[in-house]
């Protein structure tokens, strides 16, 4: 009991995810991000808004290392990520809950197999393998289906379920991780502007239930205004704004986004 | 807009649909070949019209088909044997295949694991499957062993490079999002990469047993075991009745074949 007071504690004190200097090119003298400088506390919703092409997913990315920084620091629970490789990089993996534009569910598996596959950094090989998930996780995914409200689609396969359907899974699959952060790249890109709402409404409560800090990428400014606690806005591949979303004003959009005419 | 305009614009457009005069060259090329390749192997009309009687002579002597038991016997024996060949190469090389087509699929392996493992699937690929089947009854001795030794090869090689090709048109989105979950990557093999392509892998094995199924027919002939020894023995011997008996008993073996890799397919959709 101890352990997790000091524990939370320390959360509280350090901040979850520190991001210092971080740049990434994936050609070289052509650089997606520069120089960029950020810290996260282990809490609330930040929305990172910005033109396409800017560098957002490729920042997400190198915090889960599914892309390796040119150079820079990331520092995720006290400890430098950018050089891990193997065992520790699959530990940082299965720490930092993921949700996908437009879904990416292994659409000929189940919903259920789905969500379980959140659990491939945590169970020993065999009993992915021969489809034996211990009994507290099939209890936790059948728990979170519920949360998410697709408690009678278990046995669905993935390609049969709407957008938003998918995108709960997707949701429910990362929360499977128990991870210590959420990122969320897109995830209402290709879905209608009701559902859209939904899909974030239902993020941020399940995230703020779980003490789960999120970062998500978005191009609907109204949305991030409407549920982020933090706004950064990023344009050629830097950090333009950093601020609450009442601190948000069309020139910082015009900044951000280039051009006066759209905002009119 | 005046007729002058028009032919103007036109000048400075490229022409639409081009003659290819490399093409049309081509194209000649192969029918002088053919028909040059006809002059010299006597394939002529004369000749064929020559072989009708002959041929005549043989479809009257295939008839009636030779049902004595003793025939029987030794054909059901043969048959039994051919179809056994069959499903083990099937089996045993679509096992084999699985590790060679994931191990040469360019998208989830680097170049130098890749290349070599394409290597040997070419080498492997090089020969038909009666040369492969005379070099194992050389090797071995004559007997069912060798057929399914040359069938393993052949059926190896041809289901590794689908399954290869299979993986490497997989969605890899699906891949990355389980690569994210902290999986390793015989976890991303089991979660992301398998259930992409299990359907595709059943309908190849499926394919693949109806071939071993005709192929089995025929590595007796070299003396590979089956009912390719039988047939070979009954056209050496004149027996036409009782090599129609084989064949037709070979067709009934493949529409039943079809039938059921279609219901295989079926179940894996």
């Amino acid at each position: 009991m101890t352990v997790t007071t000091a524990a939370a504690a320390l959360a509280q004190t350090l901040p979850a995810l520190r991001i210092e200097k971080l740049n990434k090119a994936y050609v070289a003298d052509k650089p997606v991000l520069r120089d960029i400088n950020l810290e996260f506390d282990g809490r609330g919703i930040t929305a990172i808004i910005g033109p396409s092409g800017t560098g957002k997913s490729t920042l997400l990315r190198c915090v889960n290392r599914l892309v390796t920084p040119t150079s820079g620091r990331i520092v995720f629970n006290g400890a430098d990520v950018t050089a891990v490789r193997g065992k520790g990089l699959r530990k940082l993996r299965r720490s930092i809950g993921m949700v996908h534009q437009e879904y990416s569910l292994v659409e000929r598996l189940t919903v259920i197999e789905n969500l379980l596959t959140g659990r491939l950094g945590y169970v020993p090989i065999w009993r992915a393998w021969l489809r034996k998930f211990p009994s507290a996780d099939i209890a936790r995914a059948h728990e979170l289906l519920d949360a998410v409200g697709l408690g009678d689609f278990a046995n669905r396969r993935a390609d049969q379920l709407s957008g938003g359907q998918r995108q709960r899974v997707g949701i429910a699959r990362a929360l499977m991780q128990q991870p210590d952060l959420l990122l969320a790249d897109e995830p209402t890109s290709s879905l209608d502007p009701k559902t859209s709402v939904e899909i974030i409404d239902l993020m941020a409560r399940l995230a703020s239930e779980q003490n789960i800090p999120v970062v998500i990428n978005i191009h609907n400014v109204e949305l991030a205004k409407r549920f982020a606690t933090r706004i950064i806005g990023m344009a050629k591949g830097t950090v333009v704004f950093d601020g609450p979303p009442s601190a948000l004003e069309d020139k910082h959009l015009a900044e951000i986004y280039g051009g006066q005419s759209w905002l009119e | 807009m005046t007729p002058n305009a028009a032919t103007a614009a036109s000048a400075t457009r490229a022409t639409a649909l081009p003659v290819n005069w490399w093409r049309r060259g081509g194209y000649l090329a192969v029918a002088l070949y053919a028909v040059y390749a006809m002059s010299t192997l006597e394939v002529t009309w004369e000749r064929f019209v020559r072989g009708i009687p002959q041929g005549a002579k043989f479809l009257g002597r295939m008839w009636p088909p030779n049902f004595e038991p003793q025939k029987l016997q030794l054909m059901r024996e043969g048959m039994i044997e051919s179809v056994e060949i069959a499903i083990l190469a099937t089996f045993i090389g679509v096992l084999l295949s699985v590790p060679l087509g994931i191990l040469s699929a360019r998208n989830l392996m680097p170049a130098f694991v890749t290349w070599p493992t394409r290597s040997v699937i070419a080498l492997l690929r090089s020969f038909n499957p009666l040369i492969v089947a005379i070099l194992f009854v050389k090797a071995i001795g004559f007997g069912a062993l060798a057929g399914v030794m040359a069938l393993i090869v052949s059926s190896t090689a041809f289901v590794s490079k689908l399954f290869a090709e299979a993986i490497e048109e997989i969605n890899l989105k699906q891949v990355e999002a389980v690569r994210a979950t902290g999986a390793s990557f015989l976890g991303v093999l089991a979660f992301g990469v398998l259930p992409q392509v299990l359907a595709r892998f059943v309908g190849f094995t499926a394919y693949q047993l109806d071939s071993n199924l005709r192929n089995s027919t025929m590595v007796g002939i070299v003396g590979g075991g089956g009912i390719g020894a039988a047939l070979f023995t009954a056209t050496q011997r004149f027996d036409y009745d009782f090599v129609l008996t084989i064949l037709l008993t070979i067709i009934g073996l493949i529409m039943i074949s079809e039938i059921v890799s279609t219901q295989v397919r079926k179940l894996f959709q």
